[in-house]
């Protein structure tokens, strides 16, 4: 019984965390399900911990013109998914690739794109034909090129 | 029975019996008819859904909207059996067709919500009913 006790708290800690990744490989996954839905619908639903939650307070009340597509939702809906991205915004759980993403965020910046961020950049600097495939698109594919990007695995492969 | 048996088949009953969230041709009729009616309220003289409308209207280059969305095409493919690519996001997208995807056009929320930023993104402003239904028509046939 008493190790079944030890046991217990152990496999929620390590169910939570990284398996076998490094910690820059790895972000808290997305695991509130009406963000996932929502904000899955034209591309992966992002990482709170990739932007801290002043972005996100900003981009649950522009969603009408959300990077020239009209993403809004109905009122309740937006007011639970921008409570949920911001209590696990980057700058509230500094868990994994957070850490080094806020790194670069200026104390009164308010970054939409995940993409533009320095961390971002540094880690893709990539040859134009890279960013050409025909699959890839945009930078903000992630799950092109990581195939476990929606459950917060960014390992090279 | 044994016990165990009964309980596991009640499970297994209320698994796959549970409110069915993939739709069948009845949704889908029933969709249809809803657009009908409002076609015909737009429009007395409106006469039944084509597929050849609906076809014109996935094909056509309407260039009235988003710059990197000119048609229905540039995400759905020509080919609505074909697996289709966002084209502002990268993300894959099923196939259109209902005979390669039997789901398509049976949740109206669903089904709405993609008429209102599809058209939005294409045309430039909203699809009529008559369009909508000319549209599913075509991708039945499909
Ligand atoms: C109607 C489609 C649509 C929906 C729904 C949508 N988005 Fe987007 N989103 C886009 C498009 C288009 C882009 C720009 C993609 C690009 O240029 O790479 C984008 C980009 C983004 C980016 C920036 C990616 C980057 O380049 O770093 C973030 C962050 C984002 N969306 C978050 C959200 C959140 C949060 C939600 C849910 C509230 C949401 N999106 C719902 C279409 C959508
Ligand atoms: C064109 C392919 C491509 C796309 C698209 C892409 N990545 Fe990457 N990413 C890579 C590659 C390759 C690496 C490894 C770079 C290296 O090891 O130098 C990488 C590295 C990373 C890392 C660091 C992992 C480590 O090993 O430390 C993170 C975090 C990451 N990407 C996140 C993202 C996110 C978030 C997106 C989408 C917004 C994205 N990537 C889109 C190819 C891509
Ligand atoms: C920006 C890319 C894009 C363009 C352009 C586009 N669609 Fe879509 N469409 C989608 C996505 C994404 C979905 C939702 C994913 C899915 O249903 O597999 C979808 C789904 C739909 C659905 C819902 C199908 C269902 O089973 O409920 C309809 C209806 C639809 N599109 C109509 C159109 C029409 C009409 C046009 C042209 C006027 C069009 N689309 C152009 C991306 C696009």
């Amino acid at each position: 019984m008493r190790a079944v006790l030890l046991a217990l708290p152990l496999a929620v800690a390590l169910g939570s965390g990284p398996l076998l990744a490094d910690d820059d490989e790895w972000m808290p996954p997305v695991t509130h399900t009406l963000t996932r839905e929502e904000c899955g619908d034209c591309h992966m639903a992002f990482q709170p911990g990739f932007l801290p939650a002043r972005s996100w307070n900003r981009m649950m009340g522009t969603l009408s013109d959300h990077f020239g597509d009209d993403a809004s939702i109905g009122i309740e809906k937006a007011n639970a998914i921008r409570a949920y991205l911001t209590a696990n915004a980057g700058d509230v759980d500094r868990r994994g690739a957070a850490r080094g993403y806020m790194r670069w965020i200026t104390p009164d910046g308010v970054p939409q794109r995940i993409t533009e961020n320095p961390a971002f950049v540094r880690e893709h600097d990539f040859r134009p034909s890279v960013w050409q495939r025909h699959d890839v698109v945009t930078k903000s594919n992630c799950l092109s090129c990581h195939k476990g990007a929606d459950r917060g695995y960014y390992e090279d492969d | 029975m044994p016990r165990f048996a009964m309980l596991a088949a009640a499970l297994l009953a209320v698994m796959t019996g549970g409110p069915a969230s993939a739709g069948d041709a009845a949704d889908r009729a029933a969709i249809l008819s809803g657009y009908a009616e409002q076609a015909a309220a737009d429009d007395p003289g409106f006469s039944g859904f084509t597929a050849a409308r609906g076809e014109d209207l996935f094909r056509t280059r309407w260039a009235g909207g988003d710059a990197r969305t000119p048609a229905c095409t540039a995400c759905h493919t020509e080919d609505p059996r074909a697996q289709g690519r966002n084209a502002k996001t990268g993300r894959p997208i099923e196939p259109a067709a209902v005979s390669v995807e039997p789901d398509r056009f049976t949740d109206i929320d669903e089904v709405e919500k993609q008429f209102r930023r599809d058209c939005d993104s294409v045309l430039g402003r909203a699809c009529t009913a008559r369009e909508k239904g000319d549209y599913i028509t075509f991708m039945q046939e499909q």
